[in-house]
Parts: C-alpha cells; sequence; structure tokens
C-alpha cells in the first residue's frame, strides 16, 4: 500500500509540466481558466500542438500514433493539463469513435479516419441520442436502409440526432442506425460513419440555458452514406457501442478539472467579502467547501485505485466506472454551485459580454468582479452532468443489475 | 502507487477472516455481549497468537513492526467479525502512546506483555462536558513526596473494565501529562457498564491517587501532543472498522434484497430499493478510499498533514457509515430492528464509532478550519 507516484511517474510529471509551460498558449488558458468562452479554432490548435509534440492521443496505442502510455501516465498527463488550463481534448474522436474504429473497424478505415482525428484535421461529432431515445437509447428509430447499386453500395439514411455536442463544427458524425427492426431492438442496430458535408443533413442549434450554443439537433432526410462506412458489421453496432462504456475509465471521474475548481472556488470565496470578512471566513460557507473537498479526496484516491488496478486483466468488470461518474458529476455540480453562492447578489446580471476572453471588467459595476460572469451560467450549463453519459439514475441501475445482480 | 496487500498482509487477512466464520460467529458474540466480561478472553489469546497484538511496536520489545496499513486490515476484520475485544484501547491508544511515548523502562516492561496478550490497558483521557475536545483536562496532578497525586473524573473510558492499568490523562503547573495508574490502586473507582455495541466502558473517579515518579509517560506538560497522535491513530483504526462493517452490511443487505419476496418477486427488482443499494456501494467504495488515505498519512511525520487527513477521513466516512447503516436497516424492513439478526448489531456498532474520539461535526470542523491556514 503506497500513495506516492514513482521517481519515474514524477519526472512524467515534471516533463508534462515543462512542455506545458512552453507550448500552451498563454491567450488559450486565460480563457479556459477564466471559464470564457472558447472557439473552435482554440480546441484545434491546442489538439495540433499536442499532436506535434507526439501527445495527440494520449489513450491510443503506440501503433496508431499514440502515446502507448499506461493509465497512471494518462491520469497525471490528464491533471497536469486540467491544472495548467489546457483546454479538454474533444472526446468525440478521440475517445469515441477512434477506439470503435481500432477495435473493430477494418485497416481502410484505420488509415483513413485516425490520422485525421489525432492530428486535428477532422472535428468529430457523437449520433446516438434522439428525441425518442434518451436513456432508453436501444429504442433508437433513425433508419439506415442498404441500397445495392452499381456505382458503390450505399446506405439510405433518415431520421434525427439530438443533444449533438458541437455538431456545428463537426466534419463526421459517428451514428448508431437502424438497420433492422426484427428481434431484440439491440440486435437491429449499426454503427455508421457520416460525413457531415453529405447532401441532406441539417444542424440546427439548441440554446441551453447558459445562452451558448453548444449542442444541435441533426436532421437526416435521405442521406446517401457509402456502404464502406460501416463500422463492423451490420446490426452488431449495440456491442461496439458497449465496448466503449466500460472502456474509458482514466478522465471519466474529472478529477483534475475538479481540483482547479475547487481551488478556483477557494480563491473566490476569499476575496469575496461579507461584511468586510473574507466569505471563507464565514463557517457555514466554509464547511460547505470542506464538504465537497472531501467528496473530491475521496473520489481522487478511488480513481487512483481503479486506474492502479487498469493492467489487472483478470479483474472482473467492477462497477468502478459507474461510481466514478456519478461521484465526479456530482461534485462538478456542487462545485459550480458554489462558485454561483459565493458571488451573492452578484450571481443575478447575466451579462454575456463577459463570456468574451477581452473583457476585463464594467467600469460601472466595480462590484462585478472579473471572475463573476461565467460562474452563474456554468452552475447551469453543469446540470447537464448528471443527465449526460448515461444519467446517473442509469449508473445506478448498472451498479445494482449488471454488477450486483439484482 | 500500489493499493494493494502484500501476500503476508493477504495471509494475516485470511486467518482472521477464519477466526470470525469458525470461532466467533454472531451467536457466540451475542452471547458474549450479555457475559460478564463482555468479551472473550480466548479471542485476546488467539489475537496474541496471530500476532495483531505485536503488531504495532518494534521487534526489540516483540512487536512486528506494522504500520497504520497492517492495522487498517486488521480492523477491517474485526469490524467484519464485530469483534467486542478491547483492541483499539490496549493496542492502538495505549500501545501506540507508550510506543511513541514510553521511557525504554516502560516500553520494555509494558509492550512485550501488551503483545503476548498478558497486558490490558485503557486511556482515561476524556472528561464529561468537554465533548470530543482534547485540550479540555480538569483533573490534576499534584507533587506528592517523589511521585504525583492525582484527582479528578474521567468519563466514558472505553476498555477500562477489562484493564489493568490505566492511562490518565492530567493537568499539572506545566500542562497536560500522563501517569500510568493500576486499574485496582486505592483511590481509583470505576463505574462500569456495556455500551449501545456491547462493549464495555466505565466512569472513573480519581480521589488521591497516589504515584509514583515513574508512572509519568513523556515529558511532564508534554501529553496533549502524545494524545492527539494516539487518537488520530484510533481515529484512522476506527475509519477502517467502520469500512468492514459497511461491506458486510452491504454483503448481508445484497443477499436480502434477492431472497425476500413481496408482491411475488424478490424485492430486489424493486428500482427503489436497487438504487438505494447502488448508492450504499458506492458510499463503501468511497469511505473505503478515505480509510486507506487515513491509514497512509496517519503514519506521516509531520502533525498537520496527518490530523487533516484523519479529520477528513473521519468526517467524510462519518456521514457515508450513517447512510449504509440505516439504509441496511431500512432495506431488511422488520428484521432490521430485531436484536437476533446481525444487521442490528452491525447498525449499532458504526453508530457507536461515529460518537468515538470525535463525531462527524467535531473532525469536519477540524478539517474545515485548515481551509483557513491554506
Amino acid at each position: 500500500m503506497d500513495l506516492n507516484f514513482t521517481a519515474e511517474e514524477q519526472s512524467f510529471r515534471e516533463e508534462v509540466r515543462n512542455f506545458l509551460r512552453a507550448r500552451l498558449p498563454a491567450e488559450i488558458s486565460r480563457k479556459v481558466l477564466g471559464g470564457k468562452r472558447l472557439a473552435k479554432d482554440d480546441f484545434v490548435r491546442w489538439q495540433k500542438i499536442l499532436h506535434s509534440q507526439g501527445w495527440g492521443a494520449s489513450g491510443w496505442p503506440a501503433a496508431f500514433g499514440g502515446t502507448g502510455w499506461n493509465a497512471v501516465q494518462q491520469h497525471i498527463f490528464d491533471e497536469e493539463c486540467a491544472d495548467a488550463g489546457a483546454p479538454m481534448q474533444l472526446p468525440f474522436g478521440l475517445k469515441m469513435v477512434a477506439p470503435v474504429i481500432v477495435a473493430f473497424g477494418n485497416p481502410a478505415q484505420q488509415q483513413r479516419f485516425l490520422p485525421r482525428i489525432i492530428d486535428g484535421t477532422d472535428w468529430w461529432c457523437q449520433g446516438y441520442s434522439e428525441p425518442g431515445s434518451g436513456s432508453d437509447l436501444a429504442s433508437l428509430k433513425m433508419r439506415a436502409q442498404l441500397v445495392k447499386s452499381g456505382d458503390g453500395d450505399h446506405y439510405v439514411v433518415n431520421g434525427q440526432k439530438t443533444w449533438t455536442t458541437l455538431g456545428q463544427h463537426a466534419d463526421w458524425i459517428f451514428c448508431l442506425v437502424r438497420t433492422s427492426t426484427e428481434g431484440r431492438q439491440q440486435e437491429g442496430i449499426s454503427f455508421l460513419l457520416i460525413d457531415m458535408k453529405t447532401p441532406g443533413i441539417t444542424v440546427r442549434p439548441i440554446i441551453m440555458l447558459d445562452g451558448e450554443h453548444e449542442i444541435n439537433e441533426v436532421w437526416f432526410e435521405e442521406v446517401r452514406v457509402p456502404a464502406e462506412n460501416l463500422i463492423g458489421e451490420e446490426n452488431k453496432g449495440w456491442t461496439y457501442a458497449k465496448f466503449l462504456l466500460g472502456h474509458e475509465r482514466t478522465g471519466i471521474a474529472g478529477v483534475g478539472r475538479s481540483k482547479r475548481e475547487l481551488k478556483k472556488l477557494k480563491e473566490i470565496a476569499t476575496k469575496e467579502t461579507a461584511a468586510g470578512r473574507p466569505l471563507i471566513e464565514d463557517q457555514r460557507f466554509r464547511d460547505r467547501i470542506a464538504l465537497v473537498e472531501l467528496e473530491l479526496m475521496a473520489l481522487e484516491i478511488t480513481n487512483l485505485r481503479v486506474i492502479s488496478a487498469e493492467g489487472d486483466k483478470k479483474r472482473a468488470p467492477g462497477p468502478e466506472a459507474s461510481i466514478l461518474k456519478v461521484k465526479g458529476s456530482e461534485i462538478q455540480q456542487m462545485l459550480t454551485e458554489l462558485k454561483m453562492q459565493a458571488l451573492g447578489h452578484y450571481a443575478l446580471p447575466w451579462l454575456d459580454e463577459g463570456l468574451d476572453a477581452d473583457w476585463d471588467g464594467d467600469a460601472a459595476m466595480p462590484a462585478y468582479a472579473d471572475h463573476a460572469p461565467p460562474l452563474s451560467g456554468q452552475y447551469f450549463n453543469v446540470r447537464k452532468t448528471t443527465i449526460y453519459g448515461g444519467s446517473n439514475e442509469i449508473q445506478k441501475n448498472i451498479i445494482s443489475q449488471m454488477i450486483l445482480g439484482l | 502507487m500500489d493499493f494493494n496487500y502484500t501476500e503476508e498482509q493477504l495471509a494475516l487477512q485470511d486467518t482472521l477472516r477464519r477466526f470470525y466464520t469458525r470461532d466467533y460467529p454472531f451467536e457466540h458474540r451475542r452471547a458474549l455481549a450479555k457475559s460478564a466480561d463482555g468479551f472473550d478472553r480466548s479471542a485476546w489469546k488467539a489475537f496474541a497468537d496471530f500476532g495483531i497484538l505485536a503488531l504495532p511496536f518494534d521487534e526489540e520489545f516483540g512487536g512486528l513492526n506494522g504500520k497504520a496499513v497492517d492495522a487498517m486490515l486488521v480492523m477491517e476484520m474485526l469490524g467484519r467479525g464485530l469483534a467486542l475485544e478491547p483492541y483499539v484501547p490496549t493496542v492502538v491508544l495505549c500501545g501506540g502512546l507508550i510506543r511513541d511515548a514510553g521511557s525504554a523502562a516502560q516500553k520494555a516492561e509494558l509492550l512485550p506483555a501488551i503483545a503476548g496478550g498478558e497486558l490490558m490497558l485503557a486511556l482515561a483521557h476524556y472528561e464529561a462536558g468537554a465533548r470530543y475536545q482534547l485540550d479540555q483536562v480538569a483533573t490534576t496532578a499534584t507533587v506528592s513526596g517523589a511521585g504525583w497525586q492525582l484527582d479528578g473524573a474521567k468519563a466514558v473510558v472505553l476498555g477500562a473494565p477489562a484493564a489493568d492499568r490505566l492511562i490518565v490523562s492530567a493537568r499539572d503547573g506545566k500542562g497536560i501529562s500522563l501517569f500510568l495508574v493500576d486499574a485496582k490502586a486505592p483511590g481509583v473507582s470505576l463505574r462500569a457498564y456495556p455500551t449501545q455495541d456491547g462493549a464495555r466502558a466505565a466512569d472513573i473517579k480519581l480521589s488521591g491517587v497516589q504515584v509514583g515518579a515513574a508512572a509519568l509517560i513523556g515529558t511532564a506538560g508534554g501529553g496533549l501532543a502524545v494524545i492527539e497522535r494516539a487518537i488520530d491513530y484510533a481515529n484512522a483504526a476506527l475509519c477502517a472498522e467502520a469500512v468492514g462493517i459497511m461491506s458486510a452490511l452491504n454483503e448481508v443487505t445484497l443477499e436480502y434484497l434477492k431472497t425476500r419476496k413481496q408482491f411475488g418477486v424478490p424485492i430486489g427488482k424493486f428500482q427503489a430499493l436497487q438504487h438505494r443499494m447502488a448508492d450504499m456501494v458506492i458510499a463503501t467504495e468511497q469511505a473505503r478510499s478515505m480509510a486507506t488515505l487515513a491509514a497512509v498519512r496517519v503514519d506521516s511525520a509531520d502533525a498537520a498533514e496527518r490530523s487533516r487527513a484523519v479529520a477528513a477521513a473521519r468526517a467524510y466516512i462519518g456521514a457515508q457509515a450513517r447512510l449504509v447503516g440505516q439504509q441496511a436497516v431500512q432495506l431488511h424492513g422488520g428484521m432490521g430492528v430485531v436484536d437476533e439478526l446481525n444487521v442490528g448489531h452491525y447498525f449499532k456498532r458504526l453508530t457507536m464509532i461515529g460518537l468515538s474520539f470525535g463525531d462527524a461535526d467535531y473532525h469536519l470542523g477540524r478539517f474545515s478550519d485548515t481551509l483557513l491556514a491554506a
């Protein structure tokens, strides 16, 4: 039993830190740390920088250009990136479709798609949820019908996807589509890659509670998709989607980001005052910070326990991923709630310009501190975390039914 | 980073698991709780044979040089077995205290005797009205001949009825000092009673108790830091015990959900109960992480780091244990509130852990106040 990182791991951390100091653009980290709005280019630029370092895909096997890092190294990398204010590497290409292409795609698909994901050329989005299929994902209806023809077999796709995160920027979408209505509903699903420029695709914005355009609905009308874009076998898509569920354990808890935000919460509670005293001296508020910190301390160790067991292949699938998701998302919500609450009255104003990178306060509202504008919006936005990725109630179904056998 | 136990540690865990399954079944424990001693002297002998009474001591005193992580493993098993034996008072608290602050002569005399199972001790420190504050000592030590005279009263001294000797804290001119007192010495009177969880404790009165110069443990006036450290060790141990109990409660509750039928189906088919069970599993895993943190950090030489981790673990586990205990009872329905089932007894022990050596609020306050220093 030893909670310390090894000397090699420590020096790896140092290497990551030095890299971040040298290569993470200050104008990007300022936005991330200040909760400002990030542009598409911020994400792409950072991905290209990582790729130039050979660190574009920390979770991929080395054969496909990944770093080949073990779970502990990936964890250290994530933690340092979060702390330095690097933009999150969006998971849709790197962590969702890529592992499926690696595991179930053919060599042609691997050569075609993976290099463009790792170097930041292609922006991917996820086509899972539908208006009628949220937690009950397997009930999805978007049809894909195979049509044989002289100029190449293709699927004709009709239907609608929704909650498509950052789909407005996407070059590609990976979709679960219905290719059969026979048998169990899970057995008629296929995994299809679709070029977003294909005629018949319409992207419409959905505005979230923070006023931001983060998610979309995507409509498909008679969209022709080459049959070569099918991953694996027809009607086996559910298996591939499920493979992803247990695949990604590191990072799911968001420990690095939450540690950063806890630090920020403490800063805010030290700056904000109540009756002339720093808010953190108010025991009632301080205890609430302490309670979140306890949750995060526990989660950090739970996360490390999971990570350090990662190499052990004999291990039966445990409740880990679900625990990390439930606790990680709850902690994110507690942190955003307390940060908002710390502002007092100044949680109320809604100034859109406050999310602009160059906005540095308002002369007419001096009390409206520069850290204030994003915080209420973050609170409203982050209500999503217990809903997406399998709602926390679904996670508890997984624990009780699949793990405990109830 | 390594979260695995060594082969040796696993073997000890196995030994204890076997012992509790075979020699210390719940019915046996239930009878013991009502017996005069309130614990099993043959179990204590077995503990000596297993080496767990020698765990935290140096080899030179017959010990095994174990770390707090070893204690964690032991305590988890004692929790599962619902042990009534005063392991924490004798070995963790008093043994640890003598190990850390005792003179060479005291260590040579006392530690091998503890390790061999021949000597039981209790720490008589808390006083009525002081609640959990460790610096609140009204008992006095006045110079008397070559030694001291002790006067005062001590509250809810765990393990005192079985103790051969007491370690008594008292205020002298310099501060808080610690004294070794024979439990049968003139002027020592015990009002012994069982505790809610079936263990034994006593309120103790000290009236003109005479002790010699050799009875002082550590330096005169230097007792508080020693007590703080010993109590941190006890708290880390209780964290592990709580985790053992929580794991056991989850197992019996899961089994009950699978077998108890209502409305023609096992009650575990109902989602309201499934999610409760999932919450209990999550709480226990998180509690285990915190108990691990406490066990590793309590050995730290840095007192602030040690206390912060232990306070964090006790505050956090307090809330999780409450959830698991109360819900285990709830999910057992009527069977959860009867004396004949182990569930209620696990619940009682868990609840009493939550009130010993500081409750969750007390520890939250300790932890929360460290945010001011940061």
